[in-house]
């Protein structure tokens, strides 16, 4: 095992992926020359050349078009968004090209592909550039959505995506490019579509993804002091969603809170939310509670951002609540 | 009696292709546009469904450009693609059980009028959004490019595409990577009702390459040999030297954008469409082999009959096709198997 970075480990997948597969090629913005503008393409030029790590103009729809028509011939294209506030000139081609070219085309034309980059917020980047975009893309039939939160799922999931015969979404934290973790020296794929339990608790099930579930282990160890139990649940992917564990957390528990940074209308938790009461109705003690983003555009101010994003101090108290201790 | 000039393409063409070839071309004419009348009928019948835009008038642009192309080449249309999708080898029953929304459709009754696409064929759609199929024809070219392989690809799209982003980073692409793309603007003077007077800064559409230093030509849509002759400089120049061309075809199209527009109205009239209909390309073809002495009005009558027959044989063949089964609509959202989207919503 080698404590390394998220950054790192994304590089390590694409450097693998890369090695092992000649129809994989990256492609996007500074992916190249400049080593990529989170750094994480780093080194993939000098070893691959410019054939397959290919810089591009600033032209998102273009080249995710490039991608999605190199995928209907053959290759494994990964796309990256230098960030996914990016891609919204772009969707024409992921929803009405890439996800649904498989089903319109009577199964003859697979879209082997990954859009990749950083999503969510980092500090002060304003309404622009501070979005969670997952509920967007999660509502979608023919894509699939990933958002790892640690170095070891995301070498492993994005190694998973870049083989996955589909079109994934496969949404980084921003600020989760530095955090590190403990990645295995040999080669380990993880499945799409599998839920992992970060925390084994009893009293509570957290549901938290991407860089949420640093604010929710916050929370926990915090609870914990107080004698509060929770069980950390990290779906990895949000489509297709393994909810199989989430309800068993729920069945045992009695009680969840789901945690999301992008905005609560119509958002992932909801999703989760309903799919809890659906399945395990009769083993909730209370209502399913939710910590989202605030429901308006990211504002500049330092203040008015903390007040947006989720915290731990928001979850506790939604724990507290979905506990009835306050 | 007056003699017409015999222009150079013509002559130049008439003497480069086989006969077999010039005369099959002629066929494929009376078939596009006798399939077409066809599915204007089975529309008005109810039997084809949601939007259904018509070729009839613009043949030559797909007839020509497609003749010079090998099978392993690849075409990516916009949702006027009946003819292209017959001419590029899709079976005509399957294409009309397509319309059909039947079982045996080309797209297996999934993807309608507009999403025509025949993997074996090299037919990559049918695309429904105006200019959205563009950087998919740049992203195949960088495919070939990159696999070393030697296919081309044709991109059609209509005048009115060359307004939107996806035209301009498609082609910038293509020019600066130096891309095996040939982007052909059937330029037949209206996109839906406006215009092209009322939607572009610039007339000449074909100018627009010079913003991208790329080759370009402008050709006569109605005449097949001289869109024979421009597209296969283009495909040549593709295939040889990985570089991408703009042709604009100026056509017109003898039908309402789609069947459920009318022929002429608020935006055109009835004399100019009429018009345009003295330049028909199939009886300019005609003429031109007939000149030659390389056609006959008896050969046109035979080759008509064909056409109409496959088309009935089409009809008869989508008819008898099954709808999709209901087990089939979850089929093909993902490569592998998927069923209703949780455990709780079956």
């Amino acid at each position: 095992m080698a404590l390394i970075t998220y950054r790192d480990a994304l590089n390590q997948a694409l450097r693998e992926e890369l090695r092992r597969d000649p129809t994989v090629f990256l492609m996007g913005e500074e992916v190249g020359v400049y080593q990529g503008a989170y750094k994480v393409s780093k080194g993939l030029l000098q070893e691959f050349g410019p054939q397959r790590i290919v810089d591009t103009p600033i032209t998102e729809e273009g080249f995710a078009g490039v991608g999605v028509g190199a995928a209907m011939a053959g290759l494994r294209p990964i796309i990256e968004m230098m960030t996914w506030n990016f891609s919204l000139v772009a969707i024409d081609q992921i929803v009405n090209g890439a996800a649904k070219m498989l089903y319109m085309s009577g199964g003859q034309f697979k879209i082997p592909m990954v859009f990749r980059g950083p999503g969510g917020a980092a500090h002060q980047l304003a309404a622009q550039h501070s979005q969670s975009l997952e509920a967007w893309y999660a509502s979608v039939p023919g894509l699939k959505v990933v958002a790892p939160s640690t170095p070891y799922d995301a070498k492993g999931l994005l190694k998973s995506a870049i083989r996955d015969d589909d079109p994934v979404i496969f949404m980084e934290g921003e600020t989760l490019y530095g955090s590190k973790g403990e990645v295995p020296d040999e080669e380990y794929t993880i499945p799409l579509g599998v839920t992992d339990v970060k925390r084994r608790g009893t009293d509570v099930t957290v549901v938290a993804w991407s860089k949420m579930v640093t604010v929710a282990l916050k929370a926990a160890e915090t609870l914990a002091a107080e004698g509060i139990s929770c069980e950390v649940i990290d779906p990895r992917t949000l489509r297709p969603l393994d909810d199989g564990p989430i309800l068993e957390s729920v069945r045992k528990t009695n009680r969840c809170v789901i945690l999301e940074e992008g905005w609560p209308y119509a958002g992932v938790s909801a999703q989760i939310a309903y799919q809890v009461q659906q399945g395990a109705f009769g083993d909730l003690d209370a209502p399913i509670a939710r910590v989202t983003g605030l429901d308006v555009p990211m504002p500049y101010a330092k203040n008015l951002e903390h007040m947006v994003m989720p915290s731990p101090a928001r979850l506790i108290a939604a724990v507290r609540e979905v506990l009835y201790l306050d | 009696m007056t003699t017409l000039a015999i222009p150079e393409h013509v002559s130049r063409q008439l003497a480069a292709t086989p006969k077999a070839q010039l005369v099959d071309m002629l066929y494929q004419m009376l078939l596009g546009r006798r399939y077409e009348e066809k599915c204007a009928e089975m529309y008005a019948l109810q039997k084809i469904g949601g939007f259904c835009h018509l070729y009839i008038g613009q043949e030559a642009v797909a007839i020509g450009a497609l003749s010079t192309l090998r099978p392993d080449d690849l075409i990516i249309t916009a949702y006027r693609e009946h003819v292209h999708a017959l001419v590029k080898g899709c079976d005509p029953g399957r294409v009309m059980a397509e319309l059909f929304g039947r079982r045996d459709g080309v797209s297996r009754g999934k993807g309608g009028s507009m999403h025509l696409f025949d993997k074996e064929k090299g037919m990559l759609g049918g695309h429904g959004i105006v200019g959205g199929h563009i950087p998919l024809a740049t992203g195949t070219a960088f495919a070939a490019k990159y696999q070393q392989k030697e296919y081309v690809t044709l991109c059609f799209f209509g005048e009115a595409a060359v307004n939107i982003g996806t035209f301009h980073e498609s082609l910038n692409m293509a020019a600066l990577w130096k891309l095996p793309v040939v982007y052909i603007v059937e330029n037949n003077r209206f996109g839906m009702g406006t215009a092209i007077e009322r939607s572009s800064a610039i007339y000449d559409v074909a100018q627009r390459a010079c913003a991208y230093d790329m080759a370009s030509e402008t050709v006569d849509g109605m005449d097949v040999l001289a869109v024979r002759d421009v597209i296969g400089r283009a495909v040549d120049l593709a295939r040889r030297e990985s570089q991408p061309t703009l042709i604009e075809a100026r056509c017109y199209r003898f039908m309402g954008h789609s069947m459920s527009d009318p022929v002429h109205g608020h935006y055109r009239t009835k004399e100019e469409v009429e018009g345009h209909k003295q330049q028909d390309p199939i009886k300019q073809y005609f003429e031109h082999l007939k000149a030659a002495g390389l056609a006959t009005q008896a050969l046109l009558e035979e080759l008509d009959q064909k056409a109409r027959a496959v088309t009935e044989q089409a009809v008869q063949f989508a008819e008898a096709s099954p709808e999709p089964s209901a087990d089939e609509l979850y089929q093909d959202v993902y490569a592998e198997p998927y069923g209703p989207f949780t455990r709780s919503e079956q």
